[in-house]
């Protein structure tokens, strides 16, 4: 466990002490996760190796490609269409998914924070388990229900309700039901988190003061819980624009997220560059929005 | 709170019948894919009677062997590692008042949640095929080294709440008592921490057994985990083989999960 060394040596300031004691998981951090971030940058300003990787030559190349494209006959650039389609369907389904995640997540978390104190580690643990099964079989699970023979067309054409099952799998709809379901736990515990801390006698002062129910919902409670709105809704966003696993299985190949656009640059694209820009711009887009977050939940405590 | 309320006001019209609605869409796809793994006969679409047939299949399935061994033995390391190094950490930045880059090291440590997966996933891929090409060495160690590094975040958290949690008063004490700072630490502060130090480990097990993305990119050929051997496997339907090895460890996740609450309640 925990080595002595690094503890014996506890020199005078508590500053140099907490970075010694951080210092192996910063390490680790540096070398597996954070340093590499910065080559993908690098890789973005390159050339294109000849069949994949990239040759060390600065090149604006990779951003380039993001946005347009060349003929090769005729040298004039135009607009990337499909990858402007990819962009449109991972920002529309990541903010739809967000929504819906939502609409779910808002009643679910409140139903939760209203249990008796017995009963509502209970109901928390159910809304783990899923947050803590493999994404993967989440995902695996989803697609058996949709799919042509799956149990929901199944249990559809059983009742007459339609006679053909429908095509749901391999479609937008289908990635959109899948992040739905795999993201909604993300939602609801920071909401559930937020609602525990509601003092409810705010709801009955505003009743008191003949507020509607909708009165109440929009005048007291969601100006409160804001901060656990904002949270969830970050992290099912973000988690959502970088889907792979997601549309990969239920998008077939076809519906491709920027993270599935992002792994063809790797693989048969064999465009590093173009797919160093992509994650890049991803991680730029992810920043943007924690940013964002931070200055929103900071206003919100500064204001009490 | 008022006991002579005429109504509650915890209740909002509809609310609880969402949130109902979302418990059974939430467990209804997991449950059919359990049930779906007792299912006998080759067929996917049809019911053919309760069997185990398809968890013998897979058991005796050498790629599975392989991939539930190198998942097993990936996940004790990086639990291991990141659980140690992040009880390190968190003794570093808890407890101790504010100091210089104290932030700098939050967000490093809780990068693995921020970044998008695709992205360090692509980042290490290119990072670690040059080692490779300048090493010759192409193990399990980047597998390791790469999920030692997310489960931080994980390990971390449950280490931090707990140290924050406890009051200093008993190492006080120790010191008081002439304890060496080492002694302080491994007989006063350890054993209140274990509780946290356990719970970070089982998160961390759980987070690598389960990974995916960042897998499919570092692993070389013939190192699948469980999980990459079966994406490796989709077809246009599930394999009943599939349902049971998801099966396997979706009760695995519930056991590990269960200790976990256990250990992180006892001492409320």
């Amino acid at each position: 466990m925990s080595t002595p060394e690094t503890k014996r040596k506890a020199p005078r300031s508590k500053g140099v002490n907490g970075w010694l004691l951080s210092a192996p998981a910063l390490i680790l951090l540096l070398v597996a996760a954070s340093g590499p971030l910065l080559i993908v940058a690098f890789y973005s300003v390159l050339e294109k190796g000849d069949y994949s990787g990239v040759r060390w030559v600065l090149s604006g190349e990779g951003w380039f490609r993001v946005l347009f494209e060349k003929d090769i006959f005729d040298q004039t650039i135009s607009l990337a269409d499909a990858n402007l389609s990819i962009f449109w369907r991972s920002i529309k389904l990541s903010v739809a998914t967000t929504i819906i995640t939502f609409g779910f997540g808002l009643p679910t978390a409140w139903f939760i924070a209203t249990r008796p104190a017995k009963s509502r580690a209970f109901w928390l643990f159910l809304i783990t388990i899923p947050f803590w099964t493999n994404l993967l079989i989440r995902t695996f699970a989803i697609m058996e229900v949709i799919r042509n023979q799956g149990i929901l067309n199944t249990f559809l054409i059983h009742f007459g309700l339609i006679s053909e099952p429908i095509q749901i799998l391999y479609t937008d709809t289908a990635v959109l039901i899948g992040m739905t379901y795999v993201y909604l736990p993300l939602m609801v515990l920071p909401l559930y988190a937020a609602i525990d801390r509601f003092d409810f006698r705010l709801i009955e002062a505003g009743y008191d003061l003949y507020a509607s129910r909708w009165q109440v919902l929009r005048g007291v409670i969601l100006p409160i819980i804001k901060p656990g709105i904002v949270a969830g809704s970050i992290l099912v966003f973000i988690p959502s624009l970088g889907a792979y696993v997601t549309p990969r299985v239920l998008g077939g190949g076809k519906n491709m997220m920027i993270g599935n656009f992002i792994e063809l640059q790797f693989g048969q694209g064999q465009n590093w560059p173009l797919g160093a820009a992509l994650s890049t711009l991803l991680l730029l887009v992810v920043l943007v929005s924690l940013i964002v977050y931070t200055r929103a939940s900071s206003k919100d405590n500064s204001n009490g | 709170m008022g006991k002579t309320r005429a109504f509650d006001v915890t209740t909002l019209p509809g609310f609880t019948f969402i949130a109902i609605l979302a418990f059974v869409l939430l467990y209804a796809p997991i449950i059919t894919l359990v049930i779906y793994s007792f299912n006998g006969g080759n067929s996917v679409n049809q019911w053919g009677g309760f069997s185990l047939e398809w968890y013998a299949v897979a058991a005796q399935n050498e790629a599975v062997q392989d991939a539930t061994a190198r998942s097993l033995i990936i996940a004790v390391w990086a639990s291991v590692i990141s659980t140690a190094v992040a009880t390190m950490a968190a003794l570093g930045t808890t407890r101790r008042g504010k100091f210089t880059g104290q932030t700098v090291i939050y967000v490093i440590i809780n990068q693995p949640l921020m970044v998008p997966e695709i992205v360090t996933a692509v980042a290490l891929l290119i990072f670690f095929s040059s080692v490779k090409v300048a090493t010759g060495y192409s193990g399990l160690g980047y597998l390791i080294l790469a999920h030692s590094a997310f489960c931080i975040p994980f390990a971390y958290l449950p280490i931090k709440a707990r140290l924050e949690g406890m009051d200093t008063t008993m190492e006080t004490a120790a010191a008081d008592l002439y304890a060496t700072p080492w002694q302080t630490f491994r007989y006063v502060t350890l054993p209140l921490l274990l509780p946290g130090v356990i719970a970070g480990a089982m998160l961390a097990f759980i987070i690598s057994l389960d990974n995916v993305i960042i897998t499919e990119f570092v692993k070389s050929a013939g190192q699948d985990t469980l999980p990459t051997y079966m994406l490796g496997q989709l077809r246009r339907a599930l394999t009943p083989e599939v349902n049971a090895i998801s099966t396997a460890l979706l009760a695995l996740t519930i056991l590990i999960l269960t200790v976990f609450v256990f250990v992180t309640k006892k001492r409320d």
